[in-house]
């Protein structure tokens, strides 16, 4: 952008100016709007074809105090701002609402607007970045203490040394502990970025980003070269400080990333923990069910998109339940229509469900279409938190939850109630559950479904972090395989120690060896262990094993 | 399983015992043995209709479906009607030179329009050599190829990667680039360029990260937190992206929950179209970008046509339109054009006609087909938007020409190919002055 | 399993593709009994498949071990001869480099990596297209059986090793050509490889092939080896008590395989002109023990039988039904394993009284 002979990224160069402005007309602002006759017209270069005079006009138009100045600004950001140049004078800025137009710079109905001549108003990254700049600005000042201390960390990523006076002048202000820190922070920043100030405020300005403690500081620190003696001893100092804490921030970060991978894998293999573990049914349809379950949530948000758009933060709320109903039945017709004659014949059943997997994943793709689906995030499912040098995402945090639920569920089941109970007899001895009164098909039916219903659920979470395609199942299955085997079959610990054993050093593996090799590696010493215990981590004991 | 099966032969009986196993061997025979009909032309569509390539390719076969009616309703080609055959090579690479070989010589296709990957071209691409045939390919592929029997109708990597990086450094001063790809030859082939390129303008090694996954990576909670820190770095980064595919949802997902915003690091990238973000809810995406010769929302003519035929055809007015199937529809055109001016369906014949074969585009413009047998495209840098369309940003002037050899790379600055008599050649070393390798 | 099946087997097979090389190479194309070479490479690709269904039959059907990885070693032969093509290629390749095929110069590569050594010598690639599955088998079998791992453990480990395998050699860095593998080869042994004869040639060398495979199976498998070896399938703790040692049975058993799926994995290559990784994928070996199950489990003449029909079925179906022949082969597979348990061979056998 053709802002100025320095172009050190845009956000700076826009918040520069925007602040320079603003520090001369603050005062006026709050006094007298600003007489629209005399300044030039702020809202012409909205209508250019050229992305550095619309993005200009932006920061022109934030300080002007006009007051449509907000309400347009909010229109390019929601894509509802038009131009139209039809008209012979300067051509007319429109803000969409409904079918008709606004004239954005009189806020009167505008009237004999020809479709054809209205153009919406050309954004790109650069216009998009002014914006923000021309809400930060304007938030430090804001009434609300959240959005100011958002705003303080706009102006600590762009360091500008131009915002200092404005910042001194907000922290004299600020009674919030939190943005007043955020404040400092940003202050320490735009002064170290800088020439100005004594050795011993570049001293303190150090120390401060040196409490702040993040990669941020430690990068903006190891960007400034040519300082003075002791100010240079003192980002040497903290850098390499930082660099201890962001090395242990980074462990901890690993282990989160491999407990948010370990509770995928453990979804994906809950419910095979229970048809393969249990019941010993090899069942290659398994990815197929956590498919079925991914596409159950999709039809939810459809119907909800489609009647009822208030619901859809509840949306998978919904869906859980119907998917574990949707997979579960589905479950119980393949045990009834094809399992039951399999048993006894672990390997036939392979070939069947794989068969199965077949007609599926095309019965998916003749429905629903080949390409992806889409599957929305709820709002509180979103963005993410930083704790310290932390950073956990919603939705994997939410995975986790999920995960840990859906197996003391799991369990709760298997131990606790009578069908538990049942199904674990059958399991260990079918002839003498069938003596003692228990209609050995019908628990054969739910535990597969059971198992089918939970794979399921599985797909609920899946369609929140992957593609929702026919071909969701298969990328798991293999996955899911191996963690009940490395945990030993019939085992749910062992599936969840498995689970996040591999999670997790395949996360540890990953920053060395590349994602590719970390997974090779992993397979591997996953091959050398089954040599090492045939029968995984936790293996069944007692004569049920030898089957 | 576990009993011995033993019995006594009975020599009678075993001819009806294996009549099945002959079948089965002759069947292929058989198959060759159907008369084909000689008043329609039939044209080949090999696209995978199941497996992972399913999901792209799929609509590939429609849009040839839609364009082969439309050109019936015309009136057919030559006096002639068209005939699709339409088999499934299922995203398996050998069964795709098998199936070509099927629609060649059983089926005797005039030509044939399909694959995806790169893979799958290489694999049929003996095939069509050997056999004469015509490929058009519709695919954004990496370069480094000039067969005398392929007409590549999508981009080149520089009538893609160049410019998109080139919009990036001088529109929006990105000085650190991460060059981010799924592990094969396309990401592979187009970051040796870019990194070539990248550093005869003066990018340092140090601010150029390359980082390449398995394909349908899902988990790109590390990657993501990388591409974060490299980019905190104080200048103003951007990731160059080349993943494939499936791994693009869990990576576009990944950006928007680590709340990494396109004004904060730009993605750009070169194998997500309308029909990828199809996908994805945009919102979190809007201002990432995309280089391709074709967007949905070009405002022309002939695309607002060409998306109500596509509508009305489907029988979907929701489905999008992307820069393959504009790629599909060009090479179609440029077929039908160069049959009638050959006046003949005989290959030979075609190839010779097709260079200089000009057809509009969707974008407004003219396409053509080259001497080297890719055409010129202009190149479009789009925005997401909210609603999974792009906002166009920023457009070549005019058309560009592909290099189908890259004078970037060390083993093909010297090569070029030039399919017009006398040189006719697919990969002519200025230097040696020889036609490199293969005698074709 | 019988003396006389297997001998139909052979005698069809030598005879159908002797008719098929005849009428190819004698008659002209249009002839009413001309055999397009579509249909000889194709038949090839069913026959080097055959190879392979019955190295998985030789492990599962009589050794009980489920491997779910033998498209491993099938893969592994085909990468031995497709290095030995590429090499071949010489200065022919697209850059016209004498020594480094087209990937590698495109890739920037300076020098053959050390393991391309040699495999421009036709009997070292040959070598070691048996050499390196068998290498492979050993090592895996010789850890997996002395460990006692059976059953699913064994097949899901199997799984995983041909998994592993899969995404090396998607691995750019590992020097094979990545996802693309290898492809465009030009001559075989000094004979062009677009030429029917050498298409005839390979297709009969195929066939022979299947045939030596056929006799050595039914050998080991009649023969005192092969009796203890069923007993290992059938109950492995009572022939251990009985003193024989499973883990050598299976171990032998287990290489033997690797090596004929290894000598189909050679000869696949050539007829269908492209090895890539997707050759390793785990589908690929469940569906090489599918064949086997198709055809009948435990007869070496019913994996040959699936083999050809199940492929021969995929090939008629993708052609006709593109949009559905996933159901068709999905209820193939749910069917016949439903009600013909011994497969297609089951079926035959029942229908002439167990005669065949």
């Amino acid at each position: 952008m053709g802002w100025g002979s320095d172009p050190e990224g845009d956000v700076m160069v826009s918040i520069h100016r925007l602040l320079a402005v603003l520090l001369v007309s603050l005062p006026l602002l709050a006094t007298s709007p600003a007489r629209a006759d005399d300044a030039p017209d702020p809202f012409i270069g909205l209508a250019s074809q050229n992305f550095d005079i619309v993005a200009n006009a932006i920061s022109a138009l934030a300080v002007s105090g006009h007051p449509q100045a907000a309400a347009t600004i909010a229109a390019i950001e929601a894509d509802n701002l038009y131009v139209d140049a039809a008209g012979d004078g300067a051509p007319l800025i429109l803000i969409k609402q409904g079918d008709s137009y606004i004239d954005a710079r009189t806020g009167q109905k505008a009237s004999d607007i020809n479709e054809d001549d209205v153009d919406s108003v050309r954004v790109n990254n650069a216009v998009r970045r002014a914006i923000e700049a021309a809400k930060g600005g304007l938030d430090l000042f804001a009434a609300d203490a959240d959005t100011r201390q958002k705003a303080a960390e706009k102006v600590f990523t762009s360091h500008d040394p131009a915002a200092l006076p404005l910042l001194a002048r907000a922290i004299a202000a600020e009674k919030d502990a939190g943005a007043k820190r955020a404040m400092q922070q940003a202050q320490a920043a735009s002064l170290l970025a800088g020439d100005g100030g004594s050795d011993a405020e570049r001293v303190a300005a150090v120390a401060i980003l040196r409490l702040r403690g993040d990669v941020e500081a430690k990068s903006l620190l190891q960007s400034l070269h040519d300082q003075s003696k002791p100010v240079a001893a003192a980002i040497a100092a903290a850098t390499s400080s930082l660099a201890r804490i962001e090395q242990l921030w980074s462990v901890l970060q690993s282990v989160f990333y491999g407990i948010s991978l370990g509770s995928v894998l453990l979804l994906a293999a809950a419910g095979l923990a229970i048809t393969f573990g249990v019941m010993g049914v090899i069942n290659m349809a398994h990815g197929e069910m956590v498919m079925l379950g991914a596409y159950t949530t999709f039809m939810v948000q459809e119907v909800i998109r489609t009647h009822a758009p208030g619901l859809f933060g509840a949306s998978l709320f919904i869906a859980v339940p119907l998917a574990f109903l949707v997979s579960g039945i589905a479950g119980i017709l393949i045990e009834r229509c094809m399992i039951r004659f399999l048993y006894g014949r672990p390997l036939e059943t392979l070939l069947a469900s794989w068969g199965l997997s077949l007609i599926l994943q095309q019965g998916v793709r003749s429905i629903f279409g080949s390409s992806n689906r889409e599957v929305g995030t709820p709002e509180w499912m979103s963005g993410a938190v930083q704790w310290g040098g932390l950073v956990i995402t919603w939705n994997r945090l939410t995975i986790i939850v999920f995960a840990v639920i859906v197996i003391a569920a799991l369990m709760a089941v298997m131990r606790g109630t009578s069908l538990g109970l049942r199904m674990r007899a059958v399991t260990q001895n079918r002839r003498m559950a069938a003596a003692m009164g228990i209609r050995t098909p019908w628990i054969d039916a739910l535990t597969f479904g059971l198992g089918s219903g939970v794979a399921g659920m599985a797909g609920v979470a899946l369609s929140q972090i992957d593609n929702v395609s026919p071909n969701l199942g298969q990328g798991y299955i293999i996955d899911s395989f191996m963690v009940v085997v490395f945990g030993g079959v019939g085992n749910l610990w062992g599936t969840v120690v498995s689970a996040m054993t591999l999670g997790i050093v395949n996360k540890f593996l990953e920053p060395f060896a590349g994602a590719v090799l970390g997974k090779i590696v992993v397979l591997i010493a996953l091959i050398l262990f089954i040599q090492r215990k045939p029968r995984g981590m936790f293996p069944l004991k007692g004569r049920a094993v030898e089957q | 399983m576990s009993r011995v099966l033993s019995s006594r032969p009975s020599v009678g009986r075993w001819l009806r015992s294996t009549a099945l196993a002959a079948a089965a061997l002759v069947s292929a025979t058989a198959m060759s043995a159907t008369a084909h009909a000689e008043d329609t032309i039939k044209v080949g569509i090999l696209h995978s209709l199941s497996g992972t390539m399913a999901i792209s390719e799929t609509t590939l076969k429609d849009v040839m479906l839609m364009l082969i009616d439309q050109q019936n309703k015309k009136g057919g080609l030559l006096g002639k009607k068209l005939e699709a055959v339409v088999v499934d090579p299922a995203s398996n690479w050998p069964l795709f030179a098998e199936k070509a070989r099927e629609l060649i010589t059983v089926d005797h296709v005039a030509a044939v329009f399909g694959c995806w990957t790169s893979v799958s071209r290489k694999s049929v691409l003996p095939v069509f050599e050997e056999t004469n045939n015509i490929l058009f390919y519709p695919v954004q592929y990496e370069g480094e190829e000039s067969s005398k029997n392929v007409f590549y109708t999508g981009a080149a990597p520089n009538q893609q990667a160049i410019p998109a990086v080139d919009y990036l450094m001088n529109e929006d001063h990105v000085k650190r680039w991460v060059l981010a790809g799924t592990d094969y030859v396309y990401p592979r082939t187009t970051n040796k360029i870019l990194e070539a390129y990248l550093k005869s303008k003066g990018v340092a090694a140090e601010d150029i990260m390359v980082n390449y996954t398995p394909f349908g990576q899902s988990d790109w909670q590390s990657i993501v937190a990388d591409i974060k820190k490299f980019g905190s770095a104080g200048k103003k980064t951007a990731v160059v992206s080349t993943i494939n595919g499936d791994a693009n949802v869990p990576f576009y997902k990944e950006l928007a929950n680590q709340g990494i915003k396109a004004t904060d690091i730009p993605v750009v990238a070169f194998s997500v179209g309308e029909e990828e973000l199809a996908g994805i809810d945009t919102k979190p995406l809007v201002g990432h970008l995309a280089a391709w010769n074709y967007f949905e929302s070009v405002k022309s003519p002939a695309n607002t046509a060409f998306i109500k035929e596509w509508h009305e055809f489907t029988k979907k007015p929701n489905r999008t339109t992307n820069d393959p199937m504009e790629a599909a529809y060009i090479g179609f055109n440029m077929w039908v054009k160069a049959v009638e001016k050959a006046g003949t369906t005989d290959q030979t014949k075609v190839i010779d006609a097709m260079i200089g074969v000009a057809v509009p585009n969707l974008t407004g413009g003219i396409s053509t087909m080259m001497p080297n047998h890719h055409i010129t495209k202009p190149v479009l840098i789009g925005e997401v938007k909210g609603d999974g369309q792009f906002n166009v940003v920023w457009q070549t002037p005019g058309t560009v020409v592909a290099n189908e050899w890259s004078p970037y790379l060390e083993g093909s600055k010297d090569l070029i190919a030039d399919w017009r008599h006398p040189l006719f050649c697919g990969n002519f070393n200025t230097v040696t002055g020889k036609c490199g390798g293969a005698s074709k | 399993m019988s003396r006389l099946s297997t001998s139909i087997c052979i005698g069809l097979v030598l005879v159908g593709v002797g008719l098929m090389a005849i009428l190819n190479l004698s008659t002209a194309a249009g002839a009413p009994l001309h055999v397009p070479t579509y249909a000889i490479s194709l038949v090839g690709k069913y026959l080097s498949y055959a190879i392979l269904a019955l190295a998985v039959d030789l492990v599962w059907g009589y050794g009980g071990i489920l491997s779910l990885g033998h498209a491993a070693f099938f893969a592994l032969g085909g990468y031995a001869m497709g290095m030995y093509l590429l090499r071949e290629i010489g200065p022919r390749g697209v850059y016209g480099n004498a020594l480094l095929p087209d990937f590698m110069v495109f890739l920037n590569y300076k020098a053959l990596p050390w393991y391309w050594n040699g495999f421009n010598h036709p009997a070292f690639a040959m070598a070691m297209a048996v050499i390196v599955p068998a290498l492979v088998a050993l090592i895996f079998g010789y850890f997996a059986f002395r460990s006692r791992v059976s059953g699913v453990y064994l097949s899901i480990i199997t799984q995983a090793l041909t998994y592993a395998l899969l995404l090396a050699f998607f691995r750019n860095d590992m020097g094979f050509g990545g996802n693309n593998g290898m492809t465009d080869f030009k001559d075989i042994f000094g004979l062009p490889l677009q030429a029917d004869s050498t298409r005839v040639g390979l297709l009969v060398a195929t066939a022979i092939a299947l045939c030596l495979c056929l006799l050595v199976a039914r050998y080991v498998v009649t023969s005192r080896f092969g009796q203890v070896l069923i007993a290992v399938r059938d109950s492995e703790s009572r022939t251990r008590f009985l003193g024989y040692r499973p883990e050598s049975y299976k171990l032998f058993v287990f290489v033997l395989s690797a090596i004929m799926a290894g000598i189909g994995g050679a000869l696949y290559v050539p007829q269908v002109g492209i090895i890539n990784p997707g050759e390793f994928s785990p589908a690929n070996s469940i569906e090489a023990v599918i064949w086997v199950a198709v055809g009948g489990r435990g007869t070496l003449v019913g994996a040959v039988l699936g083999a050809v029909l199940v492929n021969a079925g995929k090939t008629f179906f993708t052609g006709a039904f593109p949009e559905f022949w996933l159901f068709a082969l999905g209820f193939l597979f749910i069917l016949v394993t439903l009600l013909l348990p011994k497969g297609v061979l089951g079926l035959l056998q029942k229908k002439t009284g167990g005669r065949v």
